[in-house]
């Protein structure tokens, strides 16, 4: 990549607002899965007393639909940045392709 | 016929033999086993003859799919110890295996949102290629090497040496002989077939495996009247802990561990050089994040399967006479819950496909990690830094004997390591994943005041401090080597050795006043603008 290519692509709105959505949505994303699972591995590590609590029936605790969330979420953050980069993403690379090559 | 045997099981604790296993060597077994083989040996066949080029050796040309990596990923990270340690966990301790189960899948969105696109957009045969990218090559691609090699080898040895045991148990061979099987069969898939044939035997594998575990779950739910509530409970009234098995146990004690071990499997996946390969097999960034979204689907939904294979485990297996020895240890061993609980449900026929999915899911494992293995000598050694006027044809022969090399080494190490105790091998190598090659990896494609300087002596200092505290901890001071006390108090250190990682690659980056430096930050701006766009990135061939 000559010098010429990168002053061309940085010159381009559409480069600077990819990169800015990506980075904000990565790191939303990524915020929300570690808070997510260290959230829970404190509460595991500070408060196991809580995992005692029956939620549904007489013997289903609150750690089954909290551990079935975790591995949810994890599914469905992935599904939300595909779909975000497939719809957006994308246009924006294409659009900084085809005005640099 | 257990009776006889109680004396032999006694003077061999936690081995299993044949013959008590309590699982008879069906034709059914050995039938399945050999369809798979045959299967197998004919895509390393058809693969041999597209397999040449250094490229389709160590990527099948890029050409794979993004549904078909996200299988193979998933096919490469379940691994047998996973599917039988899990549910085994879950056996014996309720619901703290589901706690564990997470940490294996959390790493997978962060791998999606801070790597795989970035990864293809930048690479092309290595991680390796991609931490080195701007920088002085020779340093980062040693410092890789020997990184990415250590947790290969450690992977290794604990898939080996569990392999020996399991496949003794399941099929009667000895464990010598199952570890010759094991390393024949993978030298064949991986020297001739290269990726092509590591993806597609992974891929078939990952079909079994989560047909299987989907045919045991449901046939749990089914006995259960398809209630959770009536299968938790008859599980709380079978199992010892009692209603003890419904929350959190005592399998992470102190804050510190816990935290470490969170940190460990969410960054040490991101970190692994045989999950990283994969993603230089698609064609582009847009097919690299489709196969996250796959695997991690997969991965999900397996380790959910195996929370509720473990749970009935418990449930239908526990105090039936047919899957224990007399004096009330499980008949083959611990790790054997989830084989037991396939024969109850399916008899012999079902047995025979879960022992056969077993068999499928070692080879699988451990030719990723080989070829991983083998791609580090001779793309990242030998072509890059012994002999960098290497023509293709050269490497490509080079990784093949690497590949010979490591199988033959990993049969070795299995045999070398069979009456170790291995428990801290993967728990090492997510910790050295997380804290030497995930730091390097993710600062070279984010910061651009990373230099070689940093990159070296930061990751260098990351993994010496995680193998020394993992040296220092119980798992190895004291039940390895026999001392008194451990010297670390923390099953796992990730929590300081990453921290050390990435401070001091920050601090010997920042420090680094030479010319080189400089040329190295002002690289960063045309390396982000490839990772980000794919301009200039290589693509497929086809």
């Amino acid at each position: 990549m000559t010098p010429e290519y990168v002053e061309k692509i940085k010159a381009l709105p559409e480069y600077h607002a990819l990169v800015r959505e990506r980075r904000l949505l990565a790191s939303v994303l990524t915020g929300i899965m570690m808070l997510a699972y260290f959230g829970f591995i404190l509460l595991v590590a500070f408060v196991p007393e809580f995992f005692s609590t029956v939620v549904w029936g007489s013997v289903i605790t609150i750690g089954f639909p909290l551990g079935v969330g975790i591995i949810l979420l994890a599914f469905v953050l992935t599904g939300i940045y595909v779909r975000k980069a497939n719809q957006h993403f994308d246009v924006l690379t294409n659009t900084i392709r085809r005005a640099v090559e | 016929m257990s009776r006889r045997l109680i004396g032999a099981s006694l003077l061999l604790p936690g081995l299993a033999c044949a013959e008590d296993a309590g699982n008879p060597v069906s034709a059914s077994s050995i039938l399945m086993f050999l369809l798979f083989v045959g299967a197998t040996l004919y895509i390393t066949y058809w693969a041999a003859k597209r397999t040449s080029t250094a490229k389709s050796f160590y990527t099948a040309n890029g050409g794979i799919t993004g549904f078909q990596n996200g299988l193979a990923i998933a096919g490469d990270y379940m691994s047998a110890a996973s599917f039988l340690g899990i549910t085994a966990l879950v056996y014996t301790r309720g619901y703290d295996g589901l706690i564990y189960a997470i940490g294996f899948l959390v790493g997978w969105p962060v791998i999606m949102f801070l790597m795989s696109e970035r990864l293809r957009n930048l690479g092309r045969y290595t991680f390796a290629d991609v931490a080195a990218y701007r920088f002085q090559q020779t340093p980062i691609r040693v410092f890789s090497a020997v990184a990415g090699i250590a947790i290969v080898l450690l992977y290794l040895i604990a898939q080996m040496v569990g392999a020996g045991a399991l496949i003794q148990t399941l099929f009667g061979i000895s464990f010598e002989g199952a570890l010759l099987i094991v390393g024949v069969l993978i030298i064949a898939y991986v020297t001739f077939g290269g990726m092509l044939a590591t993806t597609w035997v992974q891929i078939i594998k990952a079909v079994m495996l989560l047909s299987g575990a989907s045919f045991m779950a449901a046939g749990v739910m089914w006995l259960s009247g398809f209630s959770f509530e009536t299968l938790f409970q008859s599980a709380i009234d079978k199992h010892p802990k009692g209603v003890g098995i419904m929350t959190v146990g005592g399998l992470v004690s102190d804050p510190v561990s816990a935290i470490s071990l969170g940190i460990a499997l969410m960054f040490g996946t991101a970190g692994l050089p045989h999950i990283l390969m994969r993603f230089f097999t698609v064609p582009d960034a847009k097919e690299a994040r489709k196969s996250v979204f796959y695997a991690t689907g997969f991965i999900g939904y397996f380790y959910i399967l195996t929370f509720i294979i473990g749970m009935g485990a418990i449930a239908f297996i526990l105090g039936n006479p047919a899957y224990f020895n007399a004096d009330g240890s499980m008949r083959g061993g611990d790790n054997m819950p989830a084989v037991h609980l396939a024969h109850a449900l399916g008899g012999d026929l079902f047995l025979g496909f879960i022992s056969a999915v077993a068999f499928a899911t070692i080879l699988a494992v451990v030719a990723g990690l080989t070829l991983a293995g083998a791609a580090s000598i001779s793309h990242d050694l030998y072509a890059n830094v012994i002999n960098r006027h290497a023509t293709d044809r050269q490497e490509v022969r080079v990784s093949r004997y690497a590949t010979i090399a490591l199988g033959l080494l990993a049969i070795l190490l299995g045999i070398v390591f069979q009456h170790q105790n291995i428990a801290f091998m993967v728990g090492l190598a997510f910790t050295i994943a997380a804290s030497a090659t995930f730091p390097v990896l993710l600062l070279s494609m984010s910061w651009s005041g990373m230099t070689t300087r940093g990159a070296v002596w930061g990751g260098s200092l990351g993994l010496l401090v995680a193998v020394a505290m993992v040296v220092m901890s119980p798992a190895v001071w004291v039940q390895v080597m026999g001392f008194e006390q451990a010297i670390v108090p923390y099953s796992n250190p990730a929590l300081f050795s990453v921290t050390v990682a990435f401070g001091s690659i920050w601090l010997f980056s920042v420090t680094d006043r030479s010319e080189r430096a400089q040329a190295e930050r002002r690289a960063y701006v045309a390396q982000f603008i490839r990772s980000q766009t794919g301009i200039g990135a290589e693509g497929a061939s086809h």
